[in-house]
């Protein structure tokens, strides 16, 4: 696979179109691995410039803030501005809608101003510019349900960019009852991605997939790392992984162009 | 009797709008121990907040039917109002039906226009009063509605129904005594009350100047009465939540504040920036009680009508957890009563042993918070409760160091590893290589 990085270009003088912010889950999680490749080979198959940090590259610092240690947010923001500036960087894509939400609207403050977009808006723009094109329909007639994300949605206000990509697969897109501005979370933002939830009756991921479950689609549709873990754990909670699968917008149009 | 009338209308004002100002004044210094801070942004969103989301209601036309009925009661509110302001000017005067002269024809609409709201407000009321107590809908009865929150809530329903009944009453007995005393001016005929008319038509003229005037008492003594127990209860909204949906937050929902103290600390430590302490006390990290949030958090608190909108929205409350938004809302508030009672009798105030984390709000509450905005996003008046949960983990995890082990692990491997998981931050790009 060819993934050059921003390293590399400088030492050859280039620029790339996009930096590609991989995030530490598409580094490092098995799942979402899978998904930051299916992203590198749409980029690759239609020719866009693109490069990642590569090691270089470190957390945002997102889950830190949200859990109350503003010390190292900033710690952590401020040393990826210093790389990010230090390669005059103007455009970042993401396929993390926490990564998306803090570079684009916390970075500014600390210094780092850049276009940020999420890929599931950049797909889509793709698709309307005719630089993706998606034929053989796959997914026609499939049932997909979306699952808004929460960092996207009500955070960013992306409701749109995410169901138009699924519209242009030609799957037939139902909703669950919460969605939209009122989709429920997955149960994984806010840092509790990273520890065991507090006592109730329920954990918010299985209420979650029971609603996904309910509309009878076959696919699950998500653009965010955290959604995808939690939503893949709640359908396999609810043994119904062998009927359904949780898939990123990504490995969907990957999938619809045979990649 | 006219002159005795008169003395007891201008005591009786003077003794609310005492009260009133007194209850204002105590409001307005316990919002004030809260932090200042920089209302930045364009003004013109802020205006457009106000005009839409206050005066347009446009958040509660999410569910229309209550959102409809609301709607009356808020109009109804509003233009009422200008009747009482004939009503107080008549009664410092010593006259009746002030404007009736002036407005002619024009009146007579305007009386009409009041009784329409009134049976409206009236009909609202008795369908939320049913929606509360007989359907039982759910976000009402949660636990953090102990008896108080709900008592209130029932008591301002039925407190307007009276007052709009006292209304139509003294219209009713008003029409009958104008055919019968050139004292009471002509309005025309009044189309609600006049549905009242058979019910006191056989009473006497003495009888129903009686009647009249106990309805006209009633009314404006029950107005005067309802504005001082306003400041005592959630129904506080109905001024607060015009400021409040114009200093709401301009950024997109997922920003959280930045802390420019930190900034400065993290520049320097990076040698980004030479130190330059800025003068004054350093402060808390993040919040512990009442007086380490923004005025603005400690505005809301006062804003908020306990709707529970936000909780029936809440991932970790829909799912059994102890955390509810309003809960949240309601604490800050309770602890804001608390302090200034406190102060205004000369007492410890913030300096009783008790805050605001621990006492009111605990730490299992705020760790469940997904950041999800789903509260935020549910608020018809624009109520942040995330901001204030934020700030409360801010301090827990900057001046405790208490936050759950699991995260604090967690930003060990963030410091170590520049991952939240314990990976090596040389393998980052192993995935690249990988088939
Ligand atoms: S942001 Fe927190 S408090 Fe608000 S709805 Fe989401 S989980 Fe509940
Ligand atoms: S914070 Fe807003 S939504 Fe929640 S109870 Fe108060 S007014 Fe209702």
């Amino acid at each position: 696979m060819n993934v050059p990085t921003m390293a590399e270009l400088a030492a050859k003088g280039e620029s790339p179109e996009i930096l590609f912010w991989v995030g530490c889950s598409g580094s490092f999680d098995d799942r979402a691995k899978r998904v930051t490749k299916a992203f590198v080979k749409i980029l690759n198959a239609i020719g866009i410039k693109f490069a990642v940090l590569g090691t270089e590259e470190a957390c945002t610092g997102d889950p830190a803030r949200r859990a109350g240690n503003e010390f190292l947010f900033q710690m952590q923001a401020m040393s990826n501005i210093q790389v990010l500036n230090g390669y005059n960087i103007k455009k970042i894509v993401t396929a993390c809608p926490h990564c998306f939400n803090t570079i684009k609207n916390e970075y500014p403050e600390l210094g780092g101003n850049y276009e940020v977009i999420h890929h599931s808006t950049f797909l889509q723009q793709l698709i309307s510019d005719g630089r993706i094109k998606i034929e053989g329909g796959v997914f026609k007639g499939k049932k997909v349900t979306y699952h808004d994300s929460c960092y996207l949605g009500r955070a960013n206000n992306i409701y749109e960019a995410p169901r138009e990509v699924l519209q242009a697969l030609d799957a037939d897109l139902v909703e669950m009852k919460r969605c939209r501005t009122t989709g429920l979370c997955c149960g994984a933002g806010g840092a509790q991605m990273f520890k065991e939830p507090e006592k109730g009756n329920k954990d918010i991921n299985i209420l979650r997939s029971e609603e996904a479950l309910a509309t009878g689609a076959s696919t699950i549709a998500v653009a965010c790392p955290f959604c995808m873990t939690m939503m893949t754990d709640g359908v396999k909670n609810k043994e119904k992984e062998a009927e359904v699968k949780v898939k990123d917008l990504a490995e969907l149009i990957a999938e619809a162009q045979g990649l | 009797m006219a002159v005795l009338q008169q003395i007891v209308f201008i005591i009786t004002l003077g003794v609310a709008v005492f009260l009133i100002r007194k209850r204002i004044l105590r409001i307005r210094s316990t919002i004030q121990l809260g932090k200042q801070t920089e209302i930045s942004g364009d003004k013109m969103a802020r205006l457009q907040n106000l005009i839409l989301v206050a005066f347009g209601q446009r958040k509660m036309f999410k569910k229309f039917i209550p959102a409809f009925l609301h709607f009356f009661i808020y109009v109804g509110f509003l233009v009422i109002n200008l009747e009482v302001l004939e009503f107080v000017l008549d009664g410092v005067a010593g006259t009746h039906r002030l404007f009736a002269p002036y407005l002619s024809e024009f009146y007579n609409v305007l009386m009409n226009l009041f009784e329409f709201l009134a049976v409206a407000v009236l009909l609202a009321c008795i369908f939320f009063l049913l929606r509360r107590n007989v359907l039982k809908l759910a976000r009402f009865w949660s636990a953090e509605m102990t008896q108080w929150p709900r008592l209130d809530a029932n008591l301002i329903l039925f407190i307007e129904i009276v007052l709009m009944t006292a209304i139509l009453t003294m219209n009713a007995t008003d029409q009958i005594l104008q055919t019968r005393d050139a004292h009471y001016v002509n309005t025309g005929t009044l189309f609600f009350s006049a549905y009242l008319i058979p019910l006191f038509q056989n009473f006497s003229t003495p009888a129903l100047m009686v009647v009249e005037r106990l309805a006209w008492w009633f009314h404006i003594v029950g107005i005067l009465g309802f504005a001082i127990y306003v400041t005592y209860s959630k129904h506080l909204h109905i001024f607060l939540a015009f400021p409040n949906t114009y200093f709401a937050k301009l950024e997109p929902k997922g920003h959280i504040n930045n802390m420019p103290v930190v900034t400065r600390e993290v520049k320097s430590m990076l040698g980004l920036e030479s130190v330059t302490t800025p003068a004054g006390e350093p402060g808390r990290f993040g919040a512990k009680d009442i007086n380490d949030l923004s005025w603005t958090n400690l505005m809301a608190a006062y804003s908020c009508t306990e709707c529970g909108r936000c909780t029936a929205e809440c991932p970790a409350n829909l799912t059994g957890k102890t955390l509810s938004p309003r809960k949240i809302m309601m604490d800050t508030r309770d602890r804001l009563e608390e302090v200034g009672k406190s102060l205004a009798v000369g007492g410890a105030g913030l300096n009783d042993g008790k805050t605001l984390l621990n006492d009111y709000i605990t730490k299992e509450e705020i760790n469940a918070c997904t950041s999800c905005n789903a509260c935020v996003e549910a608020c018809p008046v624009m109520i942040n409760p995330l901001e204030i949960i934020l700030e409360l983990r801010r301090y827990v995890a900057m001046e405790e160091s208490g936050s759950p082990a699991q995260w604090n692990s967690m930003f060990q491997n963030i410091e170590t590893s520049f991952a939240p998981w314990k990976f090596s931050a040389a393998d980052r790009f192993n995935w690249a290589k990988e088939q």
